[in-house]
């Protein structure tokens, strides 16, 4: 849910439910990497509900696009992560196999 | 999707470039270090704004093409159950947002309903319930299906197994192990009371509509035999049937994937001024796990080097006192070295996977919900 004012799209709280430090620090993380975020922070109001207020400030563009480039960035970041993953892991099974076929020669 | 607003980060990225501003060298180790100094660690927070630095001309912000163009992941040790790997160039918040993920939001089956036909040993009920729980099974949770509250239990979301043990009078006492917890994969035995006199085929506690087997690759078990489950006395006895779904370890505990799952940040040790012979000789013996080493520099003369920067501890033992003053401790900011112990439901290096795949769907959830 987003919370804001309706002449001034630059500056908005989105209140998250069932989402906590996990999503909340890395859409922080994200957000603070853009340039035209002027603050971003987030907080859980209370550790009992299951809930995180984000807020967001640009310098002009509205805070709703700005918070959802943000998301899709972290995305695009996760599945860099996870391809780059796939590979090291690939790559590391193919050596060790290698590796156990020269033992076997000697 | 065209995004807004990417022609202007384009921009300020390309002036970047262009002027090719460098931070000066103590603000970039403020930047990418932390500082570990006997008393307390220094510049823990880093600058996370992308314009902190932005009157000098440097641009602080990370774009998805550099962070692409920096993440390195290399693998260090893969097992069976556990993996460690350096992940390079990501910020704290996404590590431990990984972290948390695998701790508590990846999905792994795990016994949560007992039906108690007879229990005769001396471990109550309930406790007895509880160990059964904290059982690793051998199911992939990716093959089955969450159950709610009003489901009725099936072949998709429940597996059922079961525990019939006794000790004979006048026999030994016996250990119940957690191998002799038998799948059944054709479901629940045991007939609900109210309709046990109507019907031909009597009511269970699960409505299988097929065999497990068919949907299955191979049999479900326990991955660990030698658990002990309950000792029994002559003439005792457990009966029981148990029910394992899918859950999340943020419910529960015993529906953590991971043993556990931790990073650290890469150690760096740094002399800053060479520390020689006998001086040398003090600092190799003072630290527990003998990250500096000796080179002979020829004539008799000796230099303390850092060998194995990977096993300090940070115990600070080296900078505590005498030649303290000339090394220091740091911890690369960007550069985390992951573990992951599995308990057994899935190989470690899907459960990172798994964790990344569960981080983009709650972006993606956000994403839709503002849209």
């Amino acid at each position: 849910m987003e919370h804001g004012s309706l002449t001034d799209l630059s500056a908005s709280t989105f209140s998250i439910m069932e989402e906590d430090h996990t999503l909340a620090n890395s859409a922080r993380f994200v957000l603070n990497q853009d340039p035209r975020v002027a603050f971003c922070g987030y907080s859980i109001p209370h550790p009992a509900d299951r809930k995180v207020n984000i807020r967001v400030q640009t310098t002009g563009d509205p805070a709703k696009d700005v918070m959802k480039d943000a998301l899709q960035d972290l995305m695009v970041m996760c599945q860099h992560v996870r391809g780059t993953f796939d590979k090291a892991v690939a790559n590391h099974k193919s050596k060790k196999s290698a590796e156990e076929m020269d033992v076997d020669r000697k | 999707m065209p995004k807004k607003g990417t022609k202007s980060k384009k921009v300020v990225d390309d002036v970047a470039n262009e002027q090719e501003n460098k931070l000066p060298d103590y603000l970039e180790l403020q930047r990418t270090r932390v500082v570990c100094n006997a008393d307390a660690p220094i510049h823990t927070l880093g600058f996370q704004y992308s314009g902190a630095f932005a009157a000098m001309g440097v641009d602080n912000s990370v774009s998805v093409e550099k962070f692409c163009k920096n993440f390195k992941v290399e693998i260090n040790r893969l097992t069976e159950d556990d993996i460690e790997f350096d992940m390079i160039g990501v910020d704290a918040s996404i590590a431990n947002a990984f972290r948390r993920i695998l701790i508590a939001e990846v999905p792994t089956m795990a016994i949560e309903k007992v039906f108690m036909a007879d229990n005769t040993s001396v471990i109550a009920d309930e406790v007895l319930s509880h160990r059964l729980g904290l059982i690793p099974l051998d199911a992939d949770p990716r093959l089955f299906d969450y159950i709610s509250e009003n489901d009725v239990p099936n072949e998709r979301n429940t597996i059922v197994y079961k525990l019939h043990v006794s000790c004979p009078k006048g026999s030994q006492r016996i250990t119940v192990k957690s191998s002799e917890l038998e799948w059944l994969p054709e479901g629940s035995q045991l007939s609900m009371a109210s309709s046990a006199q109507s019907g031909d085929k009597q009511k269970t506690f699960t409505s299988f509509s097929k065999s497990q087997k068919q949907i299955l690759e191979k049999p479900l078990g326990v991955k660990f035999k030698d658990i002990t489950i309950a000792r029994l006395g002559p003439g005792q006895a457990i009966e029981l049937e148990a029910h394992a779904v899918k859950g999340v370890g943020k419910v529960h505990a015993k529906w953590s994937p991971v043993a556990t799952a931790w990073y650290r940040m890469l150690p760096e040790v740094v002399i800053l001024e060479e520390i020689k012979g006998d001086n040398a000789e003090k600092l190799v013996k003072k630290c527990p796990v003998n990250v500096f080493d000796i080179e002979d520099l020829g004539n008799g003369e000796k230099r303390a080097v850092v060998a194995k920067p990977r096993a300090c501890t940070l115990c600070r033992q080296c900078v505590m006192k005498d030649d303290g003053q000339k090394i220091e401790l740091r911890r690369v900011r960007d550069h985390f070295i992951f573990t992951i112990e599995s308990t057994g439901a899935l190989p470690p290096e899907v459960l990172f996977t798994e964790a990344v795949k569960i981080l983009e769907e709650k972006c993606e959830k956000v994403i839709s919900e503002l849209s």
